[in-house]
């Protein structure tokens, strides 16, 4: 379903130093109905690997292909279909701030022209599931933060999307909430979902038991199946 | 279809009423910049009003002898008419002339004694001639000069008042002049502020917009909500300065009336209504939509 082609990332320096490579000729296929998980340090390229798969960054090297099409061939107005089959949980939540907890996930649903009886149905449904059930209506700087990493978990499921994008989903939650968010994702998992967690968080990796792809300084060094995290 | 366009509009009339503080800013911004276009557009025909006023006072005079005969003015007057430079030619006769030099000065007794102490008429008959346009009063002096007729005439008084003749023409030109290039440059000034007011109230929602691409809406799903703000700030904008327009027209009327009653501010902006109030929606409405969406152009690259 996707496949990372030989993939180089260098981002440009903009003071004068050396320019950074996030990912040095990085190659991997995920196939339909995948659980896998990219570990590594924090800095090893994990990020910027998901940027690629959603043409959020361009590759320096190689190709990223998705559904058959090399994602960074799409025209820029035609990127909006792709993105809309999937669900990406943002490190840093990248919420609407002027927009309350139930808009935040609702406007996914109105970005793909569901009919707003749906809407009412399914975002306060999906509330409860993450537990923010009585905070619907608050906005994002009234939420702690793992609350708004929670908002962005909602957010990025909320259209069944074919696949996820996790980037750290887990970053700023406690244990309890870590196992419920692991949990629910490898329920929508065995629902019939691709699933990519990007994390540094050992504990949850070798709970996991699934593929496991390691990242280390931007090159890949170990990609195994019910694999552990070895640092 | 009709589904999302109810949403951008609801979507757009959310932000602009919880950015409340953003908004104000911005349709005082644009309050200032339809009113400067209202102001353009009103003292385009004031000025015009005052030039043409001016123009009208000017005309140059034929004194005619004392014994000239009624006739032979007459034929003067009807080979004047054949030049094709003049526009009016107005006979006044000895007894006219006396006639409105009474009527002029009623309320001046002494003036009018002496008149009566004279015992005949001082005046002098003559032609009152204008000219299509102000260049051409010399013209026609040079053939009254040179004309069959010029043996009974007593004297041209263009030549007298040439010099004040040109600085008022001169000086409505320069008027003109200014006033045009005024316009243009703060016309430009108006329209850079508006867009930067824009720009920067845009500016503010950079990340959100990156991240609405980023979560699969479409261009015109991102661009919709903007521009149905810029709608609602450019007709809140326009209706603000139509009260005001209306308003200040009206009581400068009121202070103006006796020193230039001839012209009417409010009487223009009556006779305008409609055409004023669509100039300034169509301003305000078209310098909303068209700054948001240049502002928002590049942040859609993503
Ligand atoms: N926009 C950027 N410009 C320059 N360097 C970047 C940018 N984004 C990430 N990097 C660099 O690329 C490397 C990988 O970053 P990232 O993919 O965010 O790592 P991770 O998510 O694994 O922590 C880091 O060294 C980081 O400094
Ligand atoms: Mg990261």
């Amino acid at each position: 379903m996707i496949s990372i082609q030989k993939v180089s990332k260098i981002y440009p320096s903009r003071t004068n130093q050396e320019p950074t490579c996030a990912l040095d000729n990085v190659s991997f296929d995920v196939g339909e109905k995948e659980f896998v998980s990219i570990v590594g340090r924090s800095g090893a390229g994990k990020t910027t690997l998901l940027k690629l798969i959603l043409a959020n960054e361009t590759p320096s090297k190689g190709n990223v292909i998705f559904g058959g099409k090399d994602v960074h061939q799409i025209k820029k107005s035609q990127l909006s279909c792709l993105r809309q089959r999937i669900g990406v949980v943002f490190q840093d939540y990248k919420l609407f701030n002027s927009k309350t907890a139930h808009e935040n996930v609702a406007y996914v649903m109105e970005v793909m022209g569901a009919d707003e009886r749906e809407i009412q149905r399914d975002v306060p449904q999906i509330l409860d599931l993450v537990g923010l059930g009585d905070k619907a209506n608050n906005f994002p700087d009234e939420l702690s933060g793992g609350e708004k990493q929670r908002v962005g978990i909602a957010r990025a499921l909320i259209h069944r999307p074919d696949v996820i994008l996790a980037d750290e989903p887990t970053g700023n939650l406690d244990p309890y909430h870590t196992h419920g968010i692991i949990e629910l994702l490898v329920k929508i998992y065995s629902m019939g979902t691709t699933v990519i967690l990007a994390t540094h968080d050992k504990a949850v990796i070798n709970k996991l038991g699934k593929r496991v792809i390691t990242l280390e300084n931007g090159k890949l060094i170990r990609d195994e199946e019910k694999g552990r995290f070895i640092c | 279809m009709l589904v999302s366009f109810r949403r951008i509009i609801k979507m757009g009339w959310k932000e602009f009423s919880r950015n409340m503080g953003l908004s104000m800013a911005t349709i005082f911004i644009m309050t200032m910049v339809i009113s400067l276009a209202t102001m353009l557009f009103i003292l385009n025909p004031v000025s015009k009003k005052i030039v043409s006023d001016v123009e009208k006072r000017v005309d140059v005079s034929v004194y005619f002898e004392e014994d000239a005969l009624e006739q032979d003015i007459i034929d003067a007057k009807t080979e004047i008419a054949r030049i094709p430079e003049v526009k009016e030619i107005e006979y006044i006769s000895k007894d006219q002339a006396l006639e409105i030099f009474i009527d002029k000065h009623k309320d001046d007794p002494v003036l009018i004694e002496s008149l009566t102490e004279l015992g005949y008429n001082p005046f002098f008959a003559s032609l009152n001639i204008k000219a299509w346009s102000p260049s051409q009063y010399e013209q026609v002096a040079n053939l009254l000069e040179t004309g069959s007729f010029k043996d009974i005439i007593s004297k041209v008084d263009y030549y007298q008042r040439k010099s004040v003749v040109e600085k008022v023409f001169a000086l409505t030109d320069g008027v003109n002049n200014i006033g045009l290039f005024l316009s243009v440059i703060l016309g430009l000034i108006a329209i850079l502020i508006a867009f930067n007011t824009v720009r920067i109230a845009i500016y503010n929602s950079e990340e959100e917009i990156a991240t609405m691409r980023l979560v699969g809406a479409s261009n015109s799903f991102v661009r919709g909500p903007f521009i149905v703000q810029g709608i609602v700030i450019g007709s809140i904008a326009a209706l603000i300065t139509f009260v005001i327009t209306f308003a200040l027209s009206y009581g400068l009327d009121v202070r103006l009336s006796s020193l230039a009653p001839e012209i009417s501010i409010f009487n223009i902006f009556l006779s305008n209504l409609f055409l004023l109030l669509l100039i300034q929606l169509a301003v305000g409405i078209g310098l909303g939509v068209i700054s948001s969406c240049i502002a928002i152009r590049k942040y859609l690259r993503i």
